[in-house]
């Protein structure tokens, strides 16, 4: 039995023993879902935006959908994933349960909670109904089996004018209970009025097990909200994340995304941006640094519907042996959207013949007023400035690593949580191997 | 004087009626409408073609009903009917000719209406003119000269009968038969088009033009060129095109190859100025090409074109860059107006070692048309120090049109270096003011900073060809901006 006919007849079994309630809005949502997945079914290299990345070797795995955790985790053993030196709430999920013991959530000021209490409680539903699958991509398939599948993830609730004192920490472990895993969190995100916060996802495997994650991740930024989102993708050899994220901005709105993606065996990034009136910006950066035989995808796209907006899109790519690097960028100015001003920039440094980079910044320009540029570029690190170091005395080896740090480092500085920066300067260090001898 | 305004300017080229649009009274030897391998065997034996070639069609004819018509380009239209078309029209009267006098004068009177009259080009302008109306050559001049230096420059159905070792080796050999759909359909049904060959270490001493027409009212032409230079050999090849006005949609689906073998060189430029339907969108023509080239050794292929016309426009004239050192160019201007849509661009493909590419792309889009820049630039792993820089510039006029850029890019090779830029603009209001100020008009203006955008382009093309293409943009952007 293939996985998707594996997915679509558990799907029923999913729904009756989930104890989710047959009468509501997501319960059609899901049967629509499943009905649409069921049609199209896994997304192919046919399809123009999955050209460059196939999802068959993942697919051939006979995944386990509803893995029990056998082996507690005890917070010893997640200790190193966390952002440790600042105080944070934390959502903490164990195979796709939620794990409140590891967890700190809130009701006070805001709701840092868990998906399935508020798809279950009344309190919640008018959240739910309102937003609850309102912008996930009903044209992307592996983004409707989500969909289906919905029962567990985060859910953050800003109320009007409010600055969420904390960043959140969103965490999906999976412990390796069985030999192969498909885990398929959803994340719901509303941000009030003129509200603020700031938010890290991790999704983290702690065995070398298999495992693939679809994750969807909706966010709705209100009037004069400010979002930050950061991705931190640095996962084990057997790991595969297919991350679906939809950011849908009301007026004057500021949202940004940020992905770091190190590691992992295949990561596909779908980010796409909705502006939803006038006065947004958006902002979407990335630093993908990968070897081996890594994949990473980024596909974003950013949709200007309304006048007066802006979107600065940042990508850097550094790829060794024979890593494959994608990204592809659309950038879509309706009609009406005069006076937009949208940037789309994508570097790449290859750095071992094998590595592989497809690039595709597109534009799709519908008004005459308007400021939009991309560019993209592969090269190569100057040999000069590179001879110039070493004649200074910095070996080699470090003097390469100093420079891709440079490179990357525009990224680096959007990061507004300094902890967070420290970490993921860390990160780069590592997967560059070399000590830098400094932190930010 | 009353202002000139936006509005005034944008009804000035709505009403601009296609100013080359006549019908050239000739009697003409057609075919029936309808496609099947009768037709294709029909036109081969019309143009007294060898078995092998026969043998060839029928093989394209074949993979052709296999294939389907694609539709990923960013356009939409009616998909022709192949079997309405008549695939084959050539004027009556085929007189070989050795001077003009015996040209049909009704034929010399269309190229008066065009100003490229053969005549005038034949003792001014220095240019050998291969005239292509209605797919059969009519008159080819500079013949001596050419002949002297061995150069062969012919309709390619004379080629298939004189050179048939030539076509036999390289026809197909870039563009194969089971290439694209459009391609196929050429390789069976191609009725006429040019060959050229330039023998090894010649230059060749003029620049060689080849002028089509469609002429006949609901015949698709399908043109093949077949374009090699010979080691060491340099040529400048024309191509330039007009068609008469006309409302139902003409298919027009060429195939151009060329061939530069080790430290060739040739340039390759195109007007492209087809009906490009009225303003409701009425009419045009299709024309969905495909050109490409191979560079040898130290080769280099250029390919300039300036596309104002068609209804829709879908071609990429590529370069394949298989040996080192190898260079490909590819400067193109594209002006949509009204309906009209156009998805262009190039493909550069590096396997070769240090190979280079330049992109220069321009477009420029007015009315409620699309203008697309589609490209690709390959770096295959084994092509070290591949180099390319692409650009890709659109200016947007009005708030009906779209500009699109994609661009893909695949590098497998770490010494590739590659740059793309695009961007999009209108035309800047305190650029406008300043030549107002200066006491320019505002349509003066407009053209003026339009011709600076499209410079880079324009200053690629050959001197003859260059004041025509400044005419075309002219006649295609008058008004449109703003």
């Amino acid at each position: 039995m293939d996985l998707k006919e594996k997915l679509v007849s558990s799907f029923l079994a999913f729904e009756n023993e989930g104890k989710l309630d047959l009468n509501s809005n997501t319960h059609a949502a899901r049967l629509e879902a499943i009905k649409s997945f069921e049609g199209n079914g896994f997304p192919s290299k046919a399809i123009e935006d999955w050209k460059y990345t196939s999802l068959k070797p993942l697919l051939k795995h006979d995944y386990c959908l509803f893995p029990t955790t056998k082996s507690p985790v005890g917070f010893k053993n997640i200790r190193k994933y966390l952002l440790n030196d600042i105080e944070t709430y934390t959502l903490v999920f164990v195979d796709g349960k939620f794990s409140s013991f590891l967890s700190t959530t809130t009701h006070d000021d805001c709701d840092v909670c868990v998906l399935s209490s508020a798809l279950n409680r009344p309190k919640y539903k008018m959240v739910v109904d309102n937003y609850f699958n309102k912008i996930a991509n009903k044209n992307e398939s592996i983004s409707q089996l989500n969909t289906a599948f919905t029962i567990e993830g985060a859910f953050i609730n800003v109320p009007k004018n409010t600055i969420v004192p904390k960043p959140v920490q969103i965490i999906y472990f999976s412990t390796g209970s069985e030999k192969e895993v498909l885990l398929q969190p959803r994340n719901l995100v509303v941000v009030g009025e003129n509200s603020h916060v700031q938010i890290i996802e991790r999704h983290q495997n702690l065995s070398e097990e298999v495992t693939l994650t679809n994750s969807v991740t909706e966010i709705f930024a209100n009037k004069r909200a400010v979002v930050d989102y950061y991705k931190i993708q640095n996962d084990t050899k057997n790991s595969s994340l297919i991350d679906g994220t939809y950011v849908s901005q009301k007026m004057q709105s500021v949202a940004s995304v940020n992905t770091f993606s190190f590691g992992g065996k295949l990561t596909r990034n779908n980010l796409e941006f909705y502006q939803e009136g006038e006065g947004i910006s958006s902002h979407l950066n990335g630093i993908t640094i990968l070897n081996d035989k890594q994949h990473v995808d980024n596909t974003t796209l950013v949709n200007h519907k309304f006048p007066n907006c802006e979107s600065f899109e940042l990508y850097k790519g550094i790829y060794s042996d024979k890593s494959t690097g994608v990204f592809n960028g659309k950038v879509i100015v309706k009609h009406n959207a005069q006076k937009t001003n949208a940037f789309q920039q994508n570097n790449n440094i290859l750095m071992d013949d094998g590595a592989t980079i497809n690039s595709k910044p597109q534009l799709e320009i519908f008004a005459d007023d308007v400021k939009c540029s991309h560019g993209c570029t592969i090269g190569q690190l100057d040999e000069t400035a590179l001879f110039y170091m070493q004649s200074r005395g910095i070996p080699k080896k470090e003097a390469r690593a100093l420079l891709l740090y440079a490179f990357g480092n525009d990224v680096v500085e959007k990061i507004k949580i300094p902890q967070l920066k420290t970490k993921i300067a860390n990160f780069i260090a590592d997967k560059l191997k070399v000590d830098l001898g400094f932190t930010l | 004087m009353n202002k000139f305004t936006e509005d005034d300017l944008k009804k000035d080229l709505e009403n601009k009626e296609y100013e080359y649009g006549f019908y050239t009274d000739i009697e003409s030897d057609k075919f029936p409408v309808g496609l099947n391998e009768g037709v294709v065997i029909a036109i081969s034996k019309k143009k007294n073609e060898p078995q092998w070639m026969t043998d060839w069609r029928l093989d394209a004819f074949k993979i052709w009903k296999e294939m389907e018509e694609p539709d990923w380009a960013n356009v939409t239209y009616d998909k022709p009917d192949f079997q309405n078309i008549s695939y084959y029209a050539a004027p009556k009267q085929k007189p070989k000719l050795d001077s003009l006098d015996q040209v049909d004068p009704e034929l010399l009177k269309t190229f008066d209406k065009l100003g490229i009259s053969v005549d005038e080009q034949k003792r001014l302008s220095n240019v050998a003119v291969d005239v292509v109306m209605d797919s059969v050559s009519v008159a080819t001049t500079f013949k001596k000269t050419l002949n002297e230096k061995g150069i062969i420059f012919c309709p390619i159905s004379e080629a298939i009968e004189k050179h048939p070792e030539l076509v036999k080796k390289y026809i197909g050999s870039i563009v194969p038969k089971t290439d694209n759909f459009y391609a196929a359909l050429n390789s069976a049904v191609f009725s006429d088009g040019s060959f050229c060959y330039i023998p090894k270490g010649v230059t060749c001493p003029m620049e060689l033009s080849t002028y089509f027409r469609i002429n006949e009212s609901g015949t698709g032409q399908f043109e093949r060129t077949l374009l090699i230079a010979d080691e060491g050999a340099y040529v400048s090849y024309l191509e330039g095109c007009t068609a008469p006005q006309r409302d139902e949609n003409q298919l027009h689906a060429a195939v151009v190859e060329l061939i530069a073998l080790d430290n060739a060189e040739i340039k390759y430029s195109t007007v492209q100025n087809w009906f490009p339907g009225d303003a409701n969108g009425k009419g045009g023509i299709f024309n969905f090409v495909t050109k490409r080239a191979l560079c040898e050794t130290n080769a280099k292929v250029s390919w300039t074109q300036v596309e104002t016309g068609s209804a829709v426009t879908w071609k990429y004239p590529s370069c394949v860059l298989k040996g080192d050192n190898s260079v490909g160019e590819f400067y193109s201007i594209a002006v949509t107006n009204n309906y009209q849509q156009a998805d262009t661009g190039t493909k550069m493909v590096h396997l070769g070692n240090n190979t280079k590419s330049t992109i220069i792309s321009k477009g420029v889009s007015a009315g409620k048309s699309n203008n697309s820049y589609r490209g690709l630039v390959k770096v295959g792993p084994r092509a070290n120090n591949a180099r390319n820089f692409s650009q890709c510039d659109s200016l947007l006029m009005g708030n009906e049109c779209g500009a699109h850029t994609f661009p893909y890019i695949e590098a497998k090779n770490k010494t590739a270096q590659i740059e793309h830029e695009a961007t999009t603009s209108k035309i800047g209001e305190d650029q406008l003011f300043y030549c107002n100020q200066r006491g320019i008009d505002t349509e003066k203006a407009i053209a003026l900073i339009v011709n600076g955008f499209s410079k880079d382009v324009l200053n690629k093309l050959p001197m003859e060809f260059a004041v025509e293409a400044k005419k075309l943009l002219e006649i295609s952007l008058e008004g449109s901006v703003g």
